[in-house]
């Protein structure tokens, strides 16, 4: 019973805060409108007893992907209106039929696969976490150290590509030193 | 009706990937585009985790958090990327990108 309630209104408001994020035309609504569908999704995970999940949802998404999304969005003009695709037909054909084949596959998945057994059951009078730990540290153990060095290699990507020039600091500088910096930059545009 | 089972998170997820693919199709500001992916993943990790708890599987639960893990990296390198194109260009428009001439 309250589980369909739970299930029902954060379908409800994830549907809604997902669909504001894709139509609205200002940046910023969408950033908002994106973490707050971000954590209502977490509720699904504790509502699906997947708790350790939902918890790396909240701190993940909301904290490390919004926070990083809100610096990135300094360095962009998102005060202006966002321009738009027109429609086209043969987009739009496309996205109609590329969903109705989506719909078809994603019911016909568990009733193809009524046979499949657990390959990892879970562990009884274990918690969510104690399970996850289980599984992750013996059979997922390489795969989990994988992701590891590809968030390392991620996160020096992003210092190097980013961090050009941020010993310069535009609110230290004065005027004049500014100008001698955008001179610079302009003769080396051209 | 009452009784949530595994179809209805299916559907949401449907519902949502739906959604996020019509973000990807009509925008043409790159930053809203990443919005778009990032909806996408998430639609994904719903059905992950809804299979993992039907089935008592602990696999699901598994792939989503590698899921998790891709979609932070992925924002990381792809945020440098547009703030060098903005640096650049002076806009983050798809059209912008449409010829690759740097």
């Amino acid at each position: 019973m309250f589980e369909a309630i739970a299930f029902y209104l954060f379908a409800f408001l994830t549907i809604a805060m997902f669909f504001i994020a894709v139509t609205t035309s200002q940046a910023l609504y969408a950033l908002t409108a994106l973490a707050a569908g971000m954590i209502f999704i977490s509720a699904f995970f504790f509502i699906l007893g997947a708790d350790f999940l939902g918890a790396v949802q909240i701190v993940v998404y909301s904290g490390a992907v919004m926070a990083l999304y809100a610096f990135g969005m300094m360095f962009f003009d998102t005060t202006r209106d966002v321009k738009e695709k027109n429609g086209n037909k043969y987009i739009v054909v496309g996205l109609a039929t590329i969903s109705a084949v989506l719909v078809v596959a994603i019911f016909a998945a568990p009733i193809v696969s009524q046979n499949i057994t657990a390959l990892y059951p879970m562990v009884e009078g274990a918690g969510n976490t104690q399970e996850v730990g289980l599984v992750l540290f013996t059979k997922y153990l390489i795969p989990f150290e994988v992701a590891a060095v590809m968030l390392l290699v991620a996160m020096i990507a992003g210092i190097v590509l980013a961090g050009k020039q941020m010993d310069l600091s535009l609110t230290l500088l004065d005027d004049k030193e500014i100008e001698e910096i955008k001179n610079k930059k302009m003769k080396k545009v051209l | 009706m009452m009784e949530i089972g595994l179809n209805h998170y299916l559907i949401l997820s449907t519902i949502l990937f739906t959604i996020g693919l019509i973000g990807v199709m009509r925008r043409k500001n790159l930053l809203l585009l990443f919005f778009a992916t990032e909806i996408l993943l998430n639609s994904v990790n719903i059905a992950f985790a809804a299979i993992s708890h039907f089935y008592g599987d602990l696999t699901g639960q598994m792939f989503a958090f590698f899921v998790i893990a891709i979609a932070a990296s992925e924002v990381a390198v792809g945020l440098g990327l547009l703030i060098v194109w903005h640096k650049r260009h002076g806009t983050i428009d798809l059209d912008s990108l449409a010829t690759m001439r740097g």
